[in-house]
């Protein structure tokens, strides 16, 4: 084991402390991972020495500031395997991610007539900033049905959804409610032979699995720091060069212009074009480091960890008198959802906490898919690098003592 | 069990929720008004039969948490036969209870919910039906939102 792994907890200062009396027990990483020690002192020292407006400064401190900037956007883009840096775009997250696809890419590529496809396990993240931009253009949203409790998408009919009108398939990489881990490079290859373009929501894969965009086939891939050991406010919109260059600008502001005249300007090319006004480059920072911290672990390593602890935990819930556990049975990303017949998901989360168990209970931003399960809300456990076989076994304890109390 | 989270969860409250009182829709209702928490998820639906200023029949329908299902069970019963004055009056001695957990000066099974403030996330889960049930009262046909007030 490397030694990274070995002492991993002491890496993480939160984890430290008690909660309600009890040890913190922290199982809501699907919503957000916890930082460690290397992560948050790259943000201390970037603040601390070389903070600085980027790219319009001639003096030190800029011209460090901009190296450390343009040194984690080449660091993402060897995380995630892209040909250029200049396909890496930094955003707020997923969420601006997406957006911004959908309203630089959609204005200028999709009109009536068109369909874009989803699919029913997207969170809202994937599915309102489409629903805006059909809106605008015209060109109406299709879906790619969910087998059912498996969680698994039904692609048996996905020739009869693919077809010519479909101008852009966007999907989950990883769910987070169900923690199917889709074939994205098989989904991406199907889209491509109809000729559609293909955008990935990589939320919740990109911290526990190697995520390569070259082998995946994709056209944009977008995710968040926060969900990867790094900082909020943080996230990557990867895009194919040629597809970036040939998109109008999602805001409009400094530092993404080449000429601004009073009635018109030009703008830049990819990544200044979509990064309008001073960019969250301490946060960047952090992100290149948290990359870092990821690879020192090895992202091959992490995704057996964390598959195994959910596994773990799937197998030892399943054992509990009327739990319903959704998802699939087999290999799942690195969380378990369920739901109990008579006790509500906000009762189960609340006294988890009364635990030290933090879990997480609720629609989780999939109301449609919930609709489709015939649920409401669903309890979410959700495992990352420092999480241990133990916590499962204290998550399982208190889900008895829950069930029991109410007398469900 | 600490003593917060079994002043949260009492007696009163399992019961309704194990058994809530006049759960369903009334086919004689002249009056409805629906409730979301868009944070949790949480929906209720209020039926009244409102005869002149007095209501003469309540239920209602819905799914949440057992602080929600509960609360809006036993506010059924509260609310029957009273006027829409005295249920904004209620509403008002309810919603002092769940913000300060304060019990009320006359015995009421409402004062249930006082271990409710200690939650704060919570007080929207015991709010939710009551706002359906004014939003009916007063004939608001927009659905009660947990986000458009301030608890």
């Amino acid at each position: 084991m490397p030694p990274t792994w070995a002492r991993i907890r002491e890496q993480f200062p939160i984890l430290d402390q008690q909660v309600n009396g009890h040890p913190l027990v922290y199982l809501d990483n699907a919503a957000t991972t916890q930082k460690p020690n290397s992560v948050i002192a790259a943000l201390d020292r970037f603040y601390a020495r070389d903070n600085s407006n980027v790219h319009r400064g001639l003096h030190a401190l800029s011209m460090r500031a901009t190296d450390d900037y343009e040194g984690a956007r080449a660091r993402v883009r060897a995380f995630v395997n892209a040909e250029a840096s200049e396909e890496i775009v930094f955003t707020r997250g997923t969420t601006e991610s997406i957006n911004l696809v959908a309203a630089s890419w959609g204005s200028a590529n999709l009109k009536k007539g068109d369909v874009i496809l989803l699919t029913e396990m997207e969170h809202h993240s994937n599915i309102v900033p489409w629903q805006l931009i059909a809106k605008k253009t015209g060109a109406t949203l299709r879906y790619v049905p969910v087998t059912g409790d498996d969680g698994l998408l039904d692609l048996s009919g996905l020739d009869r959804l693919l077809t010519p009108e479909v101008k852009v398939f966007a999907f989950t990489h990883v769910s987070n409610t169900l923690g199917t881990i889709n074939p994205a490079a098989e989904l991406c290859a199907r889209a491509r032979s109809v000729g559609a373009i293909t955008v990935v929501d990589a939320a919740q894969s990109i911290g526990h699995m190697a995520v390569d965009v070259k082998a995946m086939g994709c056209d944009f891939l977008a995710f968040s720091g926060h969900k990867m050991a790094s900082v909020t406010g943080i996230g990557v919109l990867y895009g194919r060069r040629s597809l970036l260059d040939s998109m109008p600008p999602y805001q409009g502001g400094g530092g993404m212009i080449s000429v601004v005249d009073f009635y018109e300007s030009r703008w830049k090319p990819s990544p200044e074009r979509f990064e309008a006004g001073t960019p969250n480059f301490g946060d960047a920072v952090a992100l290149g480091a948290s990359c870092d911290f990821l690879d020192s672990l090895g992202r091959e390593e992490i995704r057996l960890h964390d598959g195994a602890l959910a596994k773990e935990a799937h197998d030892k819930l399943a054992e509990i008198p009327g739990i319903r556990i959704i998802g699939p049975k087999g290999e799942r990303g690195g969380l378990v959802s369920f739901a109990f017949s008579g006790v509500h998901a906000h009762d189960v989360v609340t006294f988890a906490d009364e635990d030290g168990i933090a879990l997480r209970g609720g629609h989780h931003c999939n109301q449609p898919l919930m609709k489709r399960l015939g649920l409401t809300s669903t309890v979410r456990a959700s495992f990352y690098v420092y999480n241990e076989s133990r916590e499962v076994d204290a998550l399982v304890a208190s889900m008895r003592r829950t069930i029991k109390f109410f007398g469900a | 069990m600490s003593a917060d989270l079994s002043d949260l969860y009492q007696n009163v409250i399992l019961d309704h929720n194990r058994r809530p009182r006049n759960r369903g829709r009334i086919p004689t209702a002249n009056r409805s008004a629906h409730g979301d928490n868009p944070s949790c998820g949480d929906q209720c639906d209020v039926f009244l039969r409102l005869d002149g200023d007095r209501i003469a029949e309540i239920s209602f329908d819905g799914s949440g948490c057992a602080i929600s299902q509960a609360s809006a069970s036993l506010m059924t019963t509260q609310l029957k036969g009273k006027t829409a004055a005295e249920a904004e009056k209620l509403y008002k001695e309810f919603h002092e209870i769940v913000t300060t957990g304060k019990e009320p000066e006359e015995i009421s099974d409402l004062g249930a919910f006082a271990g409710v403030h200690a939650f704060p996330a919570r007080i929207k889960c015991a709010t939710l039906s009551w706002h359906a049930a004014l939003n009916a009262l007063r004939g608001d046909v927009a659905p009660a939102t947990t986000e458009s007030h301030t608890d």
